[in-house]
Formats: C-alpha cells, sequence, structure tokens
C-alpha cells in the first residue's frame, strides 16, 4: 500500500488490515514517522519518538506474526505531553518543566502501550493545558490544519489539546490520547474535524498525568471516527489503585455498543444552551443534530439546566484554585527549571517567575486570591457549592432523558492571535463543553458539519455518568448521519 | 472586587512569583477583571447546600497499611537541578 492509503486508515481499518497481514506494523510506522516529519510547520509535536515507534512496531509485527495480537497492536498513535513517559522528555509546554524526563510512565499510557500501541511522540498543548487555543505553549503555538476558504491565515488548532487533534486531523497520527479539564478534548476536536471523547470521572486514570484541576481533570481518546474512540477508550480504561479517584468499576467493549440503533432512547435539548447568543450556522446545526436522531427514531425532549449558565465562572474559581495548589510543586528544587537565588524564598520566586507563562501565572494568581483567608468562603466555597447544584441539575435532566444534545463550541477556529487581547473572550470558548467537566459526566464531540467559510464544527453528546456506551452509539448515529467527509487543506502523505 | 498593587504584590508573594513593580498595575486590572465576571455567582441562591467534595458519591477506598514503592532514590535524584550524597541542594535556610 501507499503511504497516502495508508495514513488515510481509521484505526479499526488499521487493526484489521494489520490481522490480515496486508501490511506489517513496521510499514505503518514508517509512514506515519513520515508524516510527524512533513507536518512540522504545524508544530504539532513537542517531541516526535521515531527510534521508539520503530522498535515497539516491530515488536507488534513479532506479536501479529505469532498470532498473538493485542487490542491496540502496531497502531501509531501520539500522547498529549501531560502524560509522563517513562525516560522521554515531558514538558506540559511549560518552560518550568525543562529537561523533565519522568522515572515513571502514566498508567493511562502505559496501558496503552500495554494494548501493543506504537508511540509517534508527544503532542504540543497550552502549557498545563491551560487554554483554548493551544498558542500559550513555550514551545510556539501549534497551527490547526484547516484554512479558511480563500484566506491563508494561520488558524488556531483549539486547546489544551490542541497538538493531538492537528496531528490526527492531518494523519500525522491515527489517535492520540488527550486531557480535558474544561474541554480541552472535545472543542480541539471540533475546530479540527475529528471525534473527541471526554469519559466520566474516574473511567480513565489521571495517574501520571501532570496535574492542572484534579476535580476537572480528564484523559481520554481523540480520533478520526467514533469507532475507534470506542476502541481506544476500552484500552484506555479501567481501575488504578494509584488514583484514589479511579472507579472501581468494569470496562464495557465499547465496540460493541455501536449497534446504530437508537429507537426510543431519550435525547435532550437543555434550553439554556440557547440562551447565550450563539451563532446562527451553530443553532442551524444543532437542530440538524436533533432531526438526524429523530429520523433515526430518539425521542427529543426540551429540558432546562437551571444552573448551567454559572458553569463558566464556577469552572474559573475551582480551576484556578486547584491549579495554584497543584503548580506548588514547580519549585526549582527536585526537576525542571532553577533560577538560583540568595535565599529559599528568592530561588522559589525567581524560578516560578521565569518558568511560568502568563495565562498560567494568570491562574495560579487567581487561585491563590480565591483560597486566601477571607476570601475563602466567598469564592471557592460559593462555586462548590454552585457546582453542587449543576450536578443535581445533571442529575434531575437524566431521570427525564438517556443523553443530551449540544453544540460543542460556540464558534470555528478562529486566527492565531485573536481573543488574546482578553483572557475572558478566550474563556466563553468553553462555555458549551465546561459543564460536563464540572458534573464529571462523559461527553463526546463529533464532526457534523462545515461553517459558511468551510471549517469543521462539531455537535456534542453528554450521557450519565458511567454510561459512555450510550454516548458513544448515539455518537455514532450522528456520523453516519452527518457524513463528514471533508478534509483539512494540509494532510500528511498527499504531496501538497 | 478590584484589586490593588498591594493585594497583587501580596497574592504573588503568597503565590512564590517574583514581579516587577511595573508588572503590578496591569495584573491588578486582569485579575480585577476576572474577579468580577466569577462574582456573578453571588445570583445563585445556595442556602441550605453543602460544598461539593466529589462529584462520585464515593468515598476513599482503604488499603493495607504496607510499603508498596520506594528505594528508588536515583531515580527521584536524577531530575535535580542540583544533589550532592544523595540530597537535593538548596540555598542555605540555617544561619
Amino acid at each position: 500500500m501507499s503511504d497516502s492509503s495508508l495514513l488515510a486508515l481509521t484505526l479499526a481499518e488499521a487493526r484489521d488490515g494489520l490481522a490480515r497481514k496486508s501490511f506489517s506494523a513496521r510499514e505503518l510506522t514508517l509512514a506515519y514517522n513520515e508524516a510527524v516529519e512533513e507536518i512540522e510547520p504545524l508544530n504539532a509535536y513537542i517531541t516526535p519518538t521515531p527510534e521508539r515507534a520503530l522498535e515497539m512496531a516491530e515488536a507488534a509485527d513479532q506479536r501479529l506474526a505469532r498470532g498473538e495480537a493485542l487490542p491496540l497492536d502496531g497502531i501509531p498513535i501520539a500522547v498529549k505531553d501531560l502524560y509522563c513517559t517513562k525516560g522521554v522528555l515531558t514538558t506540559a509546554a511549560s518552560h518550568i518543566l525543562d529537561g523533565f524526563r519522568p522515572p515513571y510512565e502514566s498508567t493511562v499510557s502505559e496501558k496503552l502501550w500495554q494494548s501493543g500501541a506504537v508511540m509517534l511522540g508527544k503532542t504540543n498543548l497550552d502549557e498545563f493545558a491551560m487554554g483554548s487555543s493551544s498558542t500559550t505553549s513555550y514551545y510556539g503555538p501549534v497551527e490547526n490544519p484547516w484554512r479558511l476558504s480563500g484566506d491563508n491565515r494561520p488558524l488556531v488548532p483549539g486547546g489544551s489539546s490542541g497538538g493531538s487533534a492537528a496531528a490526527v486531523a492531518a494523519r500525522a497520527a491515527v489517535a492520540a490520547a488527550g486531557t480535558d479539564t474544561g474541554g480541552s478534548i472535545r472543542q480541539p476536536a471540533s475546530f479540527c474535524g475529528i471525534v473527541g471523547l471526554k469519559p466520566t470521572y474516574g473511567r480513565c486514570s489521571r495517574w501520571g498525568v501532570v496535574a492542572y484541576a484534579s476535580s476537572l481533570d480528564h484523559p481520554g481518546p481523540m480520533t478520526r471516527t467514533v469507532r475507534d474512540a470506542a476502541i481506544m477508550l476500552r484500552a484506555m480504561s479501567g481501575h488504578d489503585p494509584r488514583d484514589a479517584t479511579s472507579a472501581p468499576v468494569p470496562v464495557p467493549d465499547y465496540e460493541a455498543a455501536l449497534t446504530g440503533d437508537i429507537r426510543g432512547l431519550r435525547v435532550g435539548i437543555p434550553q439554556e444552551y440557547r440562551a447565550d447568543g450563539i451563532p446562527a450556522e451553530i443553532e442551524a446545526l444543532w437542530q440538524q443534530g436533533a432531526d438526524w436522531l429523530r429520523a433515526a427514531g430518539a425521542e427529543l425532549v426540551e429540558i432546562s439546566l437551571p444552573t448551567i449558565k454559572y458553569a463558566l465562572p464556577t469552572y474559573y474559581i475551582i480551576a484556578p484554585a486547584e491549579a495554584s495548589s497543584n503548580l506548588a510543586r514547580y519549585d526549582g528544587v527536585r526537576f525542571g527549571l532553577r533560577v538560583e537565588g540568595n535565599s529559599l524564598d528568592e530561588m522559589y520566586e525567581l524560578t516560578r517567575a521565569a518558568g511560568f507563562g502568563a495565562e498560567v501565572r494568570r491562574r495560579v494568581l487567581i487561585g491563590t486570591y480565591v483560597l486566601s483567608a477571607g476570601y475563602y468562603n466567598a469564592y471557592y466555597l460559593k462555586a462548590q457549592r454552585v457546582r453542587a447544584l449543576m450536578i443535581r441539575d445533571f442529575a434531575t435532566a437524566f431521570e427525564k432523558v438517556d443523553c443530551i444534545l449540544a453544540p460543542t463550541a460556540p464558534s470555528a477556529a478562529f486566527a492565531i492571535g485573536e481573543k488574546t487581547e482578553d483572557p475572558i473572550a478566550m474563556y466563553l470558548n468553553d462555555v458549551f463543553t465546561v459543564p460536563a467537566n464540572l458534573a464529571g459526566v462523559p461527553a463526546i464531540s463529533v464532526p457534523a458539519g462545515l461553517s459558511a467559510d468551510g471549517l469543521p464544527l462539531g455537535l456534542q453528546i453528554m450521557g450519565r455518568a458511567f454510561d459512555e456506551e450510550t454516548v458513544l452509539r448515539v455518537a455514532g448515529v450522528l456520523e453516519n448521519a452527518a457524513r463528514f467527509r471533508h478534509l483539512p487543506s494540509f494532510v500528511a502523505g498527499c504531496g501538497q | 472586587m478590584a484589586l490593588d498593587k498591594a493585594v497583587v504584590a501580596h497574592i504573588a508573594a503568597l503565590a512564590r512569583i517574583r514581579l516587577s513593580e511595573a508588572e503590578l498595575e496591569p495584573l491588578a486590572d486582569e485579575l480585577s477583571h476576572i474577579l468580577t465576571w466569577v462574582e456573578r455567582l453571588n445570583e445563585v441562591d445556595t442556602s441550605g447546600v453543602a460544598p461539593m467534595t466529589s462529584v462520585a458519591a464515593t468515598l476513599l477506598p482503604m488499603r493495607d497499611d504496607e510499603v508498596t514503592d520506594g528505594g528508588c532514590r536515583e531515580d527521584i535524584l536524577g531530575n535535580a537541578p542540583r544533589t550532592a550524597r544523595g540530597f537535593f541542594v538548596v540555598p542555605k535556610v540555617v544561619e
């Protein structure tokens, strides 16, 4: 097979092709190693690992030859550079982690390698996953492989898992492991025309993932199809005693859930999502999604999530508070950057001033303020009370419906450099995704159509806690109806 | 809540991030803007609502009190900017 036809395969197709011996894991990985080089102008990878990829591919080929294939054997994937990978530079896209080579492997990446997946490299992101555009990285901004029709300005891939989304969309990874704290898997998936799944809180272990906001951080898969997300989620999931919030529940065969049958299923349409003055084309796509699901036999039900309009301000208290605590560990003593000082405090202060970028500094300061004596009740506890109401809103809604349909993001991808003046304008990107993080419920983004300017737009399905099966089943129906076959302007292996 | 330069300098000291005098004013504006925005939460009646502690109604798991990890000093020191004789080295803290 030619490189370009190898790169066009979905994860499920590559798995089946490897099983049939139509090509080897080595051939597939060589094609992907080249693709990673080819998309270098997008700055999607911080650290490519081509040699490790080949070693892993050769081991996969041996297992395939012995008839002992693992579920992801020989599948080349990317890993967001927030997952600790043993012996491989792990940066969180921050200057402060300069030179950090973890002596351990994160649980989720370990599970992927144990399932036979091949590591292509570590992908770029917003610094410490704080952002919605992948422009705050110490290693420079990521470019979206998509362009506006008739306009060559570079666009953001969304964030924070923007490098992962760009790599999957540009065919420089079959799939990627991302993380989602306020929309960081789903919003870039929407901006790049791919599938992104944030599972239930506790489904995928956070152990070994650089912590941003621990009660909101969710590892999850980013893929080209819903089936691929189902396959990859199974490999990433499962109880981990090293993460106290990891759920001791069995992991279903998610691929088997993709029956395509949603007859009689009740799908909620949250009226509050309309109130934010969303653009007409997003509203129209949402309506189209509802029509597709109705045509497939689902029943559409108007629902209310009354507290949801406060989701963003709630998030921007809780997430910075947890970040200010989590990021206290970067002190120049045990790993990463160190700027010498005359006293211990001076060394801490100079190291952290030099090591953190503007957005990280902003969030650490906000977090420190809302947790400080005299303000803890007014800000942090207030936000946790509102969050409790929001969880109640979702629980009430899920008594009436089996899942919820909503847009993923309030816009398509925007130009690099836009929305950087006002932090709140950037925060508003996550208005539709943050609620699922606050409530811990699973949510997926599926590419559903193009904007008037020719950019991808996603629709989101949210479900009950630990019911990723329904979320995937409905997403599969949406995907079939949408028939999204468009490709970005920049695709590896197409000889541009 | 409008923060002034003195408050920003105070929280920066708590957060151990060195700021120059010139950075205080713009940061005070930015942070005040964000805090004013999040104060919309005061519109929500939360009387009688307990603050959320966990999205899943689960108790923290217990395990046997056994040593399950350790004995990897070289691994732990391997990333440190400065070490000596098996220890991390920091600026002098005791006169």
